[in-house]
C-alpha cells in the first residue's frame, strides 16, 4: 500500500474542500454506477443482455458532479453511454437493469434498451444513439424553457466523436444565436470507438469552437466530482440567470472498451494504468481515508451494501416478465 | 364563403391556431421578416412578434431538432421547410427523433408538431429541387402525412395537424400556392385520415393527392368526353390512409388508376395498388394502373421535365386501358 501511495497523485482541492458527508455521498453514488455496470457486464456475458452496451466505468464523477450542480426540473440529455446519468439522477436501479434485459419493468418498458434511458420525472431526458442528433433537441428543450420562462436548464452531453458531425454544429449555432439556457458538455474520453482524438479532430482543444458560437467555455481534466460540480455550476448559473449557453470540454477516460464487443486493444497498458492511478472514484475513496480517517473496513461495508443492492436489482430485473406481445403496438401514435 | 389562395388559407390556419394557443409558434428560414419564401406567413411576424415567428439560419437539422425538443417540452411548433427538398438534411431528425420519441420512451414523451412546406416538382427547378418525399415519410410509422390540393382542405387540415398530438408532415406545392377556392368563414377542422371524393363517377376510380389532384380532375374531364364516368378520390392524408373510401369506390367501379407526383419504384402508388389487390381482388375487372414520374431524376429542360411528369393525356390512356377502350 505504502509503496503504491507514493506513486499516486496528490488529493485535489475539490476533494480537500469537500466535507466527509459530501465525500461519502459522492463515493457511494460513483460506486453504485460502477457496480451496476459490472453486473451489466456479467449479465451480458451470460446472454441476459443483447445489442450494444456502452459502459460508463471511469467517467462516473461526471454524472455525479453534474447531478450535484443541477436543480429540480433541470434536464440531462445524454448519448447512448447513459446508464451513469440515469443512476446519478436517481432512476431505479432495477428499472435500469430491467431495461437492459428488455423486460416490462424497464425504465421505458423494455422498448429502448441500453442506449435509450429516459425518466422524465428524474430529469433524465435520454438516451440518444444517432451521434449528434440530440444536440439540436437539447437546444430545443432550452428554447422551450426560454419561451416559457420556466428557469429550467438543459445539460447536453456528447462525445469527442460527436464534435465534427453536422447536427452538433447546427444545434450549437442556434443556441449561441438565440441565447438558449443550455450547457453543452463534451465528454472527451480520448477515443471515438477505436480512433484517438488526433485522427478525428483537426484542432485538439474543442472549446476553441465556443468563440465561433458566441459562447463562454471551460475545459479541464476531470479529477473528482466536486470539481465537476463547481465548474459546471458556473455554466448552469450562467444559463439560468443570463440565458447564455456554455461549451465545456471534460477530459476523462473510459476504462473499458467502447462497447462490449470492443476489447480496447488500441490502448497501451501504460496509458490505462496511468489513468487508473487517478481514477476520480479512487481519489474520492482516498480522500475519505486520508483526510477523514475512514477505515478500509467501513468502505468495504459500503461496497458490500452496494453489491447487495445491485445483485438484488439484477435478480428483480430478471424476475420482471417480458413485455406482452401487444406492447409493441403501444405508443406508435398518441391516441386522443 | 371567402375566396382565398392556398397560401392565404395556410396563413389563416396558422394565425388562427396561434391566436387560440400561445404554445404554437412558426419557425423556419425567411418565415418572419420576409414573410415566407412563398409568402405563406404574411403578416404573422407583425402580429405575433419575434418570439413566435422565428427566422432561422440555414440549419434544417438544427431547427427541425429544436422544434422536436421544444415539442417534447409541451410547445406546438410549426416547422417550415422552404421546400421539402431541404428536409433531406433534416431527415434524421424527423425519422429518428420525431417519429420515434413516443415509442422509444415508452410513451413518456411525444412530439406534437407540424413540418410543412412545398413538396414534389414545381416548374424547371432541376433534379435536386423537384423531389417528392411522400413515399419517404409515409413509409415511417410514427409520422402522419398530409398532402393538400385546395384552399379549403389546406386550412382545415393544417389546423387539425397543428392540434394533432403527433408529428405531422404537411405537403404543399409551389405551383399550387396561388390556386384559389372557397373557404368557409366559420371555423372548421378536417380530420386527418379522411379522403375526399372530388368527383363522383361510376366507371373508374382515380386516386390522387396533392399536385396530382388537378391532373386527375383534368383527365376525368377528358374521359367524360369519351363517355367514361370517372370517380376522383383525393386521399388528402397518406398516413393514416382512408382505405375504406378507396375500397368502397373500387368495389363500385371495379377499376382503378393511381396518378402520382412521385417515382414508380416502391412508391405510395405501388402501396395503394398492393392494398387494392389484397382487399378488392374479386371486384377488379382489370389490373390497377399507375401513372407517375418516369423513373428518372428530374431534368431542367422544359420539354424533358414535361415528359417526366404525368400529364392528363397519359392518365386518360390509363383510364381507357383499364376500361378496355381506346
Ligand atoms: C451518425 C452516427 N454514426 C456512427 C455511429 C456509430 N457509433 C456509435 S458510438 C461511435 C463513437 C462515438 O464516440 P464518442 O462520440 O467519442 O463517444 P464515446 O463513445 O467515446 O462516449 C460511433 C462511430 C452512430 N451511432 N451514429
Ligand atoms: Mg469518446
Amino acid at each position: 500500500m505504502d509503496g503504491q501511495t507514493r506513486d499516486l497523485p496528490p488529493l485535489t482541492e475539490g476533494l480537500k474542500a469537500a466535507s466527509q458527508d459530501e465525500l461519502a455521498h459522492a463515493f457511494k453514488e460513483m460506486l453504485r454506477i460502477r457496480r451496476f455496470e459490472e453486473n451489466a457486464t456479467r449479465a451480458y456475458t451470460r446472454g441476459k443482455i443483447s445489442g450494444f452496451l456502452h459502459l460508463y466505468i471511469g467517467q462516473e464523477a461526471i454524472a455525479i458532479g453534474t447531478n450535484l450542480a443541477m436543480r429540480e426540473g433541470d434536464r440531462i440529455v445524454a448519448t447512448y453511454r447513459d446508464h451513469g446519468f440515469a443512476l446519478a439522477q436517481g432512476c431505479d436501479a432495477t428499472a435500469c437493469m430491467a431495461e437492459l434485459f428488455g423486460r416490462s419493468g424497464g425504465l421505458v418498458g423494455g422498448v429502448g434498451g441500453s442506449m435509450h434511458f429516459f425518466d422524465r420525472d428524474k430529469g433524465m431526458w435520454g438516451g440518444y444513439a444517432i451521434i449528434g442528433n440530440h444536440v439540436p433537441l437539447a437546444a430545443g428543450h432550452a428554447f422551450a424553457a426560454k419561451y416559457l420562462s420556466d428557469g429550467k436548464v438543459t445539460i447536453c452531453f456528447l462525445g469527442d466523436g460527436a464534435v465534427g458531425i453536422g447536427p452538433t454544429h447546427e444545434g450549437m449555432t442556434l443556441a449561441g444565436l438565440w441565447g438558449l439556457p443550455v450547457v453543452f458538455v463534451v465528454e472527451n474520453n480520448r477515443y471515438s470507438m477505436g480512433t484517438p482524438l488526433g485522427r478525428t479532430l483537426p484542432v485538439e482543444d474543442i472549446t476553441l469552437r465556443a468563440q465561433g458560437y458566441g459562447m463562454e467555455s471551460d475545459r479541464f481534466e476531470v479529477t473528482d466530482p466536486f470539481q465537476v460540480r463547481d465548474r459546471l455550476k458556473v455554466a448552469v448559473d450562467r444559463a439560468r440567470e443570463e440565458s447564455k449557453p456554455t461549451l465545456i470540454e471534460l477530459l476523462t477516460y473510459r476504462f473499458r472498451g467502447h462497447s462490449m464487443s470492443d476489447p480496447g486493444k488500441y490502448r497501451t497498458k501504460a496509458e490505462l494504468d496511468g489513468f487508473r492511478n487517478r481514477d476520480p472514484m479512487e481519489m474520492t475513496r482516498r480522500a475519505l481515508m486520508e483526510l477523514h480517517g475512514v477505515s478500509e473496513d467501513a468502505l468495504e461495508a459500503v461496497d458490500e451494501a452496494i453489491i447487495e443492492e445491485m445483485d438484488v436489482a439484477m435478480a428483480s430485473a430478471d424476475a420482471s416478465p417480458q413485455p406482452v406481445p401487444e406492447h409493441r403496438f403501444k405508443n406508435v401514435y398518441v391516441e386522443e | 364563403m371567402a375566396v382565398l389562395q392556398i397560401r392565404e388559407a395556410i396563413r389563416d390556419a396558422m394565425r388562427e391556431e396561434m391566436l387560440r394557443d400561445d404554445r404554437v409558434f412558426l419557425m423556419g428560414e425567411e418565415v418572419g421578416h420576409y414573410e415566407g419564401a412563398y409568402k405563406c406567413s404574411q403578416g404573422l411576424l407583425k402580429e405575433f412578434g419575434e418570439k413566435r415567428v422565428i427566422d432561422t439560419p440555414i440549419t434544417e437539422t438544427g431547427f427541425a431538432g429544436v422544434g422536436i425538443g421544444a415539442a417534447m417540452c409541451g410547445l406546438r411548433p410549426i416547422i417550415e421547410f422552404m421546400t421539402f427538398n431541404f428536409s433531406a438534411v433534416a431527415f434524421d431528425q424527423i425519422i429518428n427523433n420525431a417519429a420515434k420519441i413516443h415509442h422509444m420512451t415508452g410513451g413518456q414523451f411525444h412530439a406534437p408538431m407540424v413540418f410543412r412546406g412545398p413538396n414534389a416538382a414545381a416548374h424547371m427547378l432541376g433534379s435536386t429541387h423537384s423531389q417528392a418525399f411522400d413515399t419517404f415519410y409515409a413509409h415511417i410509422p410514427g409520422l402522419k402525412v398530409v398532402s393538400v390540393a385546395t384552399p379549403k382542405d389546406a386550412k382545415g387540415l393544417l389546423k387539425a395537424a397543428i392540434r394533432d398530438p403527433n408529428p405531422v408532415i404537411f405537403f404543399e406545392s409551389e405551383v399550387q400556392y396561388g390556386v384559389k377556392g372557397e373557404v368557409p368563414e366559420d371555423e372548421y377542422l378536417i380530420e386527418l385520415g379522411v379522403a375526399d371524393t372530388k368527383r363522383e363517377g361510376a366507371d373508374v376510380t382515380l386516386l390522387c393527392w396533392g399536385q396530382s389532384v388537378a391532373i386527375a380532375l383534368a383527365a376525368a374531364e377528358l374521359a367524360q368526353e369519351k363517355g367514361l364516368d370517372v370517380e376522383v378520390i383525393d386521399l388528402r392524408s397518406l398516413r393514416p390512409l382512408d382505405e375504406q373510401t378507396i375500397f368502397d369506390s373500387v368495389r363500385k367501379t371495379n377499376r382503378a388508376v393511381v396518378v402520382e407526383h412521385g417515382w414508380p419504384y416502391g412508391g405510395v402508388g405501388s402501396h395503394l395498388i398492393a392494398r387494392i389487390q389484397e382487399e378488392c381482388f374479386d371486384a377488379l375487372d382489370a389490373p390497377v394502373l399507375k401513372v407517375c414520374y418516369e423513373d428518372l431524376p428530374m431534368s431542367y429542360a422544359e420539354n424533358l421535365e414535361h415528359l417526366t411528369i404525368p400529364q392528363p393525356s397519359q392518365v386518360l390512356e390509363a383510364l381507357e386501358e383499364v376500361s378496355y377502350r381506346g
